[in-house]
């Protein structure tokens, strides 16, 4: 009678969630499970080819370039947005003037859209755009930054640009949640600003790492929107990303490749989720 | 008194920072109400017209409205995808709204069925960029017949698992003791959930909700893929097809394409700022 009990009222529990659920099955889930599949398979999926995809993707320069540049961007991208943050959201907690309209400021790239900025890093990167003009007044060369190895530097400026005050305004909230008597107690205790960051503001930021890096994760796919709008199918190399790569194969039906791509990128998130969880214990 | 001057400084540092930032908006601004020539003469070197370098004004000097005119009153173009837009963003916000906020409380309050484990599936699934479901998802909507149509965009974007993970940090912060009083009195789950998990978690909400706008509202890959039909365009994809010739144009195009997004974006800030606060507190 109390097992029923109990699993009635987890079915009317569960029906909260069947929506999302069937909607996530039938267009996200699904179809990422059809991705599997036809990573076994080859292009045209009709036969089966095992893991003979995997290898071939794993020889691809292509493929390994994409992954390099990738992991480059997210590697160097990612730590600089979480420290220049939180370096703002400290001097902001700590009570500078306007703190609240300088919030605002830091937010506003974030309302404006991807075209608008693309178009902006277009007039100003261009060979004879402001920065180029910048560069001739102190004496020094302009070019046409886009083109070259340094449109790698110039979607790092556009991810951190855009992304900036809403890591900001996270990282505040983490600060804002820890007691002040923790600090009160620590001077007391003779500890200075630096001190007071390391064994306090930290430590209990640590929960806010976990969310603020998941996010600038998440927002660091999204660069692949102005890339492609900067330079098309085919940017320049240091600029080629995973998600080039998925756009081209699949506009020459590599599906075969393509998925195993897909799932080789999807493994790798579910270990860095894994990780992460494990690493931060956001066992609630 | 040294505490003083430093904090002085850093104010200065942080408001010239945030002028840096707000800058290209200016740009925008300042560009979208300059006609033709004007902008040939600012930005000629970049458009390939003249040599030397671009430069800019702080004010244009002579101002007018002619591009605007030209967007709002002679493009037809423009507005058909503005309400393609309004339409997408609109239908893909309502679904979030139904399908997300009771899986979001489901997830934080309840105790669903292998619920830890569907999370972190979701979770996962937020996190895969497009590319990688781009072709099956081809396919599903194509089985389905919805290729071609709107509903290619909305449908799947309605079923994100990203609103859900935002609102899903702001349920688990509602007090359990408000709840298991509510239960107490004998309230159901549909009324706890009605009457107390929305009006408390309501900044969660409003905060996934203009996150979800203003990514709605910019979705270029999907419409491009999924939609031949360029009559069926959002908004987002009518900047990327103006070339720089037609400079003017883009630069109103930029700041009118904009103004929606502010606008949420403004209404919704303190919302906005809650809801992030909620999911970066642990509870």
């Amino acid at each position: 009678m109390e097992h029923k009990l109990k699993n009635r009222a987890q079915l009317k529990d569960t029906a909260f969630i069947i929506p999302s659920l069937l909607g996530v099955s039938i267009f996200v889930l699904i179809p990422f499970i059809d991705v599997i599949r036809r990573s076994f398979m080859n292009a045209a999926a009709s036969g089966f080819v095992f893991l003979q995809n995997y290898i071939t993707i794993f020889q691809n320069q292509a493929f390994l370039l994409a992954m390099k540049n990738t992991l480059r961007f997210m590697g160097i991208c990612i730590p600089i947005l979480l420290a220049f943050s939180l370096l703002i959201a400290v001097f902001l907690n700590a009570g500078v003037r306007g703190a609240k309209t300088l919030k605002s400021a830091y937010l506003v790239p974030m309302a404006i859209p991807v075209a608008s900025a693309v178009l902006i890093w277009r007039i100003l990167f261009h060979e004879n755009g402001f920065l180029s003009g910048f560069m001739h007044m102190i004496g020094l060369q302009g070019q046409d930054w886009m083109n070259t190895k340094y449109v790698f530097w110039i979607l790092v400026f556009s991810y951190i640009w855009k992304n900036l005050g809403y890591n900001i305004v996270l990282w505040m909230a983490g600060l804002t949640a820890i007691p002040d008597t923790l600090y009160e107690a620590a001077r007391a205790d003779g500890a200075n600003n630096f001190q007071c960051f390391v064994y306090i503001t930290m430590p209990n930021l640590l929960p806010t790492l976990y969310t603020t890096a998941v996010l600038a994760f998440l927002n660091s796919f999204k660069v692949f929107r102005e890339a492609y709008l900067v330079a098309g199918d085919y940017p320049h190399e240091s600029m080629y990303m995973l998600q080039h790569l998925f756009n081209n194969w699949f506009r020459e039906l590599s599906l075969d490749k393509m998925s195993a791509a897909a799932v080789v990128t999807a493994l790798m998130i579910m270990a860095l989720i894994l990780v992460l969880q494990k690493v931060w214990d956001r066992e609630d | 008194m040294k505490n003083k001057i430093l904090k002085r400084l850093l104010f200065i540092i942080l408001l010239l920072l945030a002028v840096l930032i707000c800058l290209p908006v200016l740009f925008l601004i300042v560009g979208s109400f300059m006609g033709t020539d004007e902008l040939n003469i600012y930005l000629g070197p970049v458009l390939g017209k003249s040599s030397g370098f671009a430069s800019w004004p702080l004010l244009p000097t002579y101002p007018t409205f002619k591009a605007y005119v030209q967007l709002l009153l002679d493009s037809p173009e423009f507005f058909v995808m503005f309400w393609n837009s309004i339409k997408i963003t609109g239908l893909i916000i309502l679904g979030q709204l139904l399908a997300g906020v009771p899986a979001a409380w489901g997830f934080a309050k309840l105790k669903v069925w292998h619920g830890r484990l569907l999370f972190n599936i979701y979770i996962v699934l937020m996190l895969m960029p497009f590319q990688v479901t781009m072709l099956s998802n081809y396919l599903t909507l194509n089985m389905i017949g919805l290729m071609n149509t709107q509903w290619a965009v909305i449908l799947p974007a309605a079923f994100s698992t990203f609103p859900v993970f935002i609102m899903y940090h702001f349920f688990r912060s509602i007090p359990d003791a408000i709840i298991e009083s509510a239960e107490l009195d004998g309230a159901g789950r549909m009324q706890i959930f009605l009457h107390i998990g929305i009006p408390l978690g309501s900044s969660g909400i409003v905060s996934a909700m203009v996150l979800s706008f203003l990514d709605a509202w910019n979705l270029i890959e999907q419409p491009l893929t999924f939609l031949k039909d360029m009559t069926k365009w959002p908004l987002s994809l009518y900047l990327p097809n103006i070339t720089m010739d037609n400079a003017a144009l883009a630069f109103v195009a930029s700041v009118v394409t904009l103004i929606p997004s502010f606008l949420v974006f403004l209404a919704g800030q303190n919302y906005l700022e809650q809801g992030i606060a909620a999911s970066a507190v642990k509870e």
